[in-house]
């Protein structure tokens, strides 16, 4: 059994498997989200069973790798729908400038408030931004990399899960608006949702995501000498 | 396959630039602008890669779903500062993604 829960094919497989119910279930209940389901699924099983997350992650890093490709694919939809982003580029990329001083702002100033430890603070700042570039960012202003990439994580997965609603609540309507709000606040993980509603919503997501993290990581430079 | 092997052509050149010259963007970043430049100049054609990308992209909630998985080593960490954790994540993710979404809205162009 050991042996087995050790292998890739088994990490891929639950995986694979997980995500298709998950895919199975939104079909049937409209709210339900793929991803909480086929990742809450699987931290469920793996906890009941025993299995540590190294033995996972044998499978669970072929499956990550595939982000590799998936993020060059994002020229796809950019490039069909550059004529609807040329249009809307000044809401596009004032979203983004915006959303990354919020982001860093409100991260940190929730979390003080909260009574956070400065570590926390540090850490939880970058995570609106995709993952790589939050890592090298926290690392940069003396955070725990870890810690990042979970909060990262979770911003990604409720952006996703509560965004598009949120958005039409507040009067957020048009895909140009709804893919720019949440490529800057969800990342990648907010866009893999969205991308399969609207192409258009997800190629403005997949630019804002980059945009957000180009200026995220330029805004942390004078904050890199501040907190020194 | 022949889509899937562009895909991977553009991150391998990506992140081979992004060792040589140490810009601070991903490789796969690196990549994307790249491929993206090859399809508007016409050098790569859409009906090559689009039904790898298409089919990527349709399930790219898959290829994040390890990294939520991952969450659940370091719940003690979240456990003891769940309040913080719980803030910053809901409530701070709100704040930029309205704050985002009104200005883009704000700045929407309509007509002609």
């Amino acid at each position: 059994m050991t042996t087995l829960s050790q292998s890739p094919l088994f990490g891929v497989g639950i995986t694979v498997i997980a995500y298709v119910l998950g895919l199975a279930l939104r079909k049937r209940i409209a709210w339900a989200h793929p991803l909480f389901i086929c990742a809450g699924t699987l931290i469920l099983f793996l906890t009941l069973a025993n299995i540590s997350y190294e033995d996972y992650r044998q499978g669970g890093d072929l499956i990550i790798f595939f982000l590799q490709p998936a993020t060059v694919a994002l020229g796809v939809p950019l490039y069909k729908h550059s004529h609807a982003i040329r249009r809307q580029w000044r809401g596009i990329v004032a979203a983004v400038l915006v959303g990354a001083v919020v982001g860093l702002a409100s991260s940190a100033g929730i979390v003080w408030l909260l009574g956070g430890s400065r570590d926390l603070i540090i850490s939880t700042m970058p995570k609106s931004v995709t993952a790589p570039i939050a890592l090298e960012l926290s690392q940069m202003l003396g955070g725990e990399r870890e810690l990042t990439a979970v909060l990262t994580v979770l911003t990604g997965l409720v952006g996703s899960m509560f965004g598009p609603w949120v958005l039409k609540r507040v009067g957020v309507r048009s895909d140009e608006s709804i893919g720019a709000a949440i490529g800057t606040a969800s990342h990648g993980i907010g866009t893999a949702r969205i991308i399969r509603d609207s192409e258009l919503q997800g190629a403005v997501g997949g630019v804002s995501m980059a945009l957000c993290g180009i200026a995220t990581a330029i805004f942390t430079i004078p904050l890199y000498y501040w907190l020194r | 396959m022949r889509g899937l092997a562009i895909l991977l052509a553009f991150s391998l050149l990506g992140l081979m630039l992004q060792e040589l010259t140490g810009v601070p963007l991903p490789g796969n970043v690196i990549g994307l602008v790249l491929f993206s430049i090859c399809l508007f100049a016409g050098w790569i054609k859409l009906h090559w890669v689009e039904p790898t990308a298409n089919f990527l992209l349709r399930h790219l909630m898959l290829l994040f779903a390890p990294f939520v998985v991952g969450t659940m080593a370091h719940w003690d960490t979240m456990r003891d500062n769940w309040p913080a954790v719980l803030g910053s994540v809901v409530g701070g993710t709100m704040i930029v993604l309205i704050s985002s979404g009104w200005t883009s809205q704000a700045l929407r162009r309509e007509n002609a």
